[in-house]
């Protein structure tokens, strides 16, 4: 497609002469604005699962558990609160690094490190996903489930399970999809058609990532 | 694989069943639609003996009815009007209109079919499981929809809540696709305001879809978790049949907003597809550009914006802040604005034309008529103080039945007449076709208009039965019977239809390529049918707007999309 505007407008009217122009909305590649336009929409599900964890917590009748107690390990008889949400948050964000590694190796075509930092990452991925399973079994063997829990209000565990839940959904997906593209980057699929889906899959996982943060937010530290 | 790669010949499964080609999609998707839609009407016809001969029928028992209701309700709204609008003529006419070889990602766009199917089935599996389908109503509030004592409350309400859960699934593979065709992948030339107003609305609708099912689609685990694992997102403590329920704490308020945060942007999600086809039918049949293209636009943009901020119009008589009451009215009311501009605007493109009293037009008129009379009903229902008395009375259910059921229903048959000639290569035969207008048009007039009075009488909705109770006149009786049978004879005036699709495809005249001299650029095709890949050797280049009709100066009264500027006459 070709630009018919050479000289780029400022402010208000360049805004305008973008979208009337005769040209791509969005000057990238058709999957990247695809992943963009699913990561908004994926925003909006996960926005409504913060909101209605919101509102369920502050219409629950019971009080809620408090979350220094609830999510303290045991270390050599020390009692230390959120240490293993702390490392699970490090896992990951240390991994969003790593995806940013992968993505400019692969835009300097050096396939093998983008490939070996994509599985990195991935494997990254895999860890926090682990994790968060340990995690889940200690609180399960502690009392909590889906409709009670020792400590308070029963949505405690309805929510924390759920939305989690979908967040490490989330997580494994993106395992599953970053493995699944770095093999092919590794054998040389892309060399021809280029390494912009390094950076397509990393979106994905940036976005994962960011909405990790907010969930800890929320659910951690609230 | 993207669309700019082969259209190579394939075999009959790659071709028919398989099929990565938008053209097959969009018909799968609109046959699919259109056999869940006549499971709907049944289910509505059956409601209507009921109604209007109670107690004549023995097999419609209160558990029964409350099942057809709800189903017809949630069958009509997504599984027809949503799907069809997007999934058939989304998928259709947006490649071939912006000038594409395909969507941008045929595979998925594949796999959004066949996660549809996948929901229809899982929804039409629940009349086939013990208690049947759910009997909640199609709102399916908490806590009533999960508790004993509303049918189908075991299966029913799960796999109704695991088949949105598929449908929603697969209207984002969809609607990622048609967004994203529309921004990247239009010819040269086509900016976005040369589009034809067909893409604009069906393109602003994609957005509503993408947006808003992420509400439903959290209730619909929410709810799915308060079922099977005794969770209490949406469950207060509750006494139910004498026994405590084990749910305390729960607010079912939250599903009324997230439901209706999606419920309402989907009435657009429905309308603004609607808007944009009825724009380039009359346009075309009445030989005329349409009036005040921007405005349209403008207008479509401005609906789908405010559809988002008006949502708990329909939760006045579930009791909230008294400001919030006046916000939401206000906003309410604020979109009749750009909605009384579109309607003028069709009015005025009508003025002075050169009418073509086709059936596709017909049917535009139609809907403009069946629309203002539903918009006027809306400006009644926004006001809180005059909703609280008309709540859930038949004034609502006429209300919405003729704005956002005859309405679009109207559209959708003038578009099958409008562009079954490019789908088939054969004209649908016009006799039948004006016949079928007139059943339908008149038939449903009989049936909603009346449902106002009974409105206005008190006469609540969603009862079964309407014995002892002193406020309803006897004469109320006699407007269901008369309801009832215009309902029989609007449904059987379908037949009529089914089998002018059928007859026309084997019989029918044929079309040629362009039949209706229209301007847009799936009529510019090389083939009719077109081909995989829509076109040629090249793609068309965009070169005016999409209503060059009656232009001064040239021989043809339309100049088509791609007809070259210079070339002047």
């Amino acid at each position: 497609m070709t630009t018919q505007t050479s000289s780029k407008a400022q402010g208000l009217s360049g805004f305008v002469q973008d979208w009337s122009a005769d040209k791509e909305a969005f000057q990238v590649p058709w999957g990247k604005a695809m992943m963009w336009i699913f990561l908004l929409s994926d925003t909006f599900v996960f926005g409504c699962f913060l909101i209605g964890y919101m509102v369920v917590r502050i219409s629950a009748v019971d009080p809620w558990p408090p979350a220094t107690d609830v999510f303290a390990l045991t270390i050599a008889g020390q009692s230390i609160p959120l240490v293993l949400i702390a490392i699970m948050t490090f896992i990951l964000i240390t991994s969003s690094g790593t995806m940013a590694m992968a993505v400019n190796y692969g835009y300097r075509k050096n396939r093998h490190k983008a490939a070996w930092l994509m599985l990195l990452t991935a494997f990254l991925g895999l860890t926090f996903v682990g994790m968060q399973a340990f995690e889940w079994t200690k609180l399960i063997e502690d009392g909590v489930r889906p409709w009670e829990n020792p400590w308070g209000a029963a949505q405690f565990g309805a929510v924390f399970f759920m939305v989690t839940g979908f967040h490490g959904l989330h997580v494994s997906i993106g395992v599953i999809y970053l493995t699944i593209v770095a093999i092919k980057v590794l054998r040389g699929h892309y060399e021809k058609k280029g390494y912009e889906i390094v950076e397509i899959t990393g979106l994905y996982w940036h976005f994962v990532d960011l909405v990790w943060v907010f969930i800890f937010a929320f659910f951690y530290l609230w | 694989m993207t669309a700019q790669e082969h259209h190579a010949p394939q075999s009959f499964w790659t071709k028919y069943i398989w099929s990565q080609d938008h053209k097959v999609i969009a018909i799968q998707y609109s046959l699919t639609a259109i056999f869940v839609g006549l499971v709907a009407l049944v289910l509505s016809t059956l409601m209507r003996l009921q109604l209007g001969f109670p107690g004549s029928f023995d097999f419609i028992d209160a558990s029964a009815y409350y099942q057809y209701v709800t189903m017809h309700g949630m069958i009509m709204v997504v599984y027809l009007l949503t799907a069809i609008f997007l999934g058939g003529f989304g998928n259709y006419l947006i490649p071939l209109m912006v000038g594409a070889r395909d969507m941008v990602f045929p595979f998925v766009n594949m796999l959004s079919y066949w996660f549809y199917l996948l929901a229809v089935v899982v929804l039409l599996a629940s009349f086939f499981v013990t208690g049947g389908p759910t009997g909640a109503g199609w709102t399916l509030y908490p806590p009533q929809a999960i508790l004993p004592g509303t049918p189908g409350s075991d299966w029913g309400i799960i796999l109704m809540l695991v088949s949105l859960g598929i449908f929603i699934i697969a209207a984002t593979m969809g609607g990622l696709n048609y967004v994203t065709t529309v921004l990247q992948a239009r010819t040269r030339g086509m900016t976005m305001m040369r589009m034809p107003l067909t893409i604009w609305g069906i393109f602003m609708a994609t957005i509503l879809a993408l947006l808003a099912f992420p509400a439903l689609f959290v209730s619909a685990i929410m709810m799915l978790f308060d079922k099977l694992l005794g969770t209490s997102f949406f469950m207060p403590a509750i006494l139910s049949m004498g026994e405590q329920m084990g749910h305390e704490g729960g607010s079912p308020i939250l599903f009324q907003h997230l439901f209706w945060f999606f419920g309402h942007p989907e009435v657009y999600i429905v309308a603004l597809p609607a808007f944009g086809i009825v724009s380039d039918l009359i346009s075309t049949h009445a030989r005329k550009n349409i009036f005040g293209y921007r405005m349209m636009v403008w207008a479509i943009v401005v609906i789908g914006v405010l559809s988002f901020v008006v949502w708990a119009h329909h939760m006045y008589v579930s009791g909230m802040n008294p400001y919030f009451g006046y916000f939401f009215a206000t906003t309410t009311l604020i979109i009749a604005v750009p909605t009384a501009i579109k309607v003028y605007n069709w009015v005025l493109t009508l003025w002075q034309g050169n009418i073509r009293m086709s059936v596709p037009m017909l049917f535009a008129l139609g809907f403009v008529s069946t629309f203002t009379i539903g918009g006027l009903t809306g400006l009644f229902l926004g006001n809180v103080v005059v909703d609280l008395p008309l709540s859930d009375t038949y004034f609502v259910v006429a209300h919405f039945h003729m704005v956002m059921g005859v309405s679009p229903v109207l559209v959708i048959f003038g578009a099958i007449y409008h562009w079954y000639p490019k789908m088939s290569g054969k004209m649908l035969h016009e006799g039948m076709g004006k016949f079928h207008f007139w059943a339908t048009f008149l038939g449903t007039y009989a049936i909603f208009f009346p449902m106002h009075y009974l409105g206005v009488l008190g006469v609540p909705r969603r009862y079964y039965a309407y014995e002892n109770y002193d406020f309803i006149p006897d004469s109320a009786k006699d407007l269901n019977a008369f309801i009832t049978i215009a309902a029989i004879f609007v449904a059987l005036a379908q037949l009529v239809f089914l089998f002018n699709l059928a007859w026309s495809y084997f019989k029918g005249k044929e079309s040629g390529p362009n039949p209706w001299e229209a301007t847009t650029l799936e009529w510019q095709t090389e083939t009719t049918p077109p081909g995989h890949g829509n076109w040629g050797e090249t793609v068309p280049v965009c070169h005016r707007w999409a209503y060059d009709y009656s232009v001064p100066g040239y021989e043809q009264d339309y100049l088509p999309q791609n007809y070259p500027e210079e070339a002047k006459v």
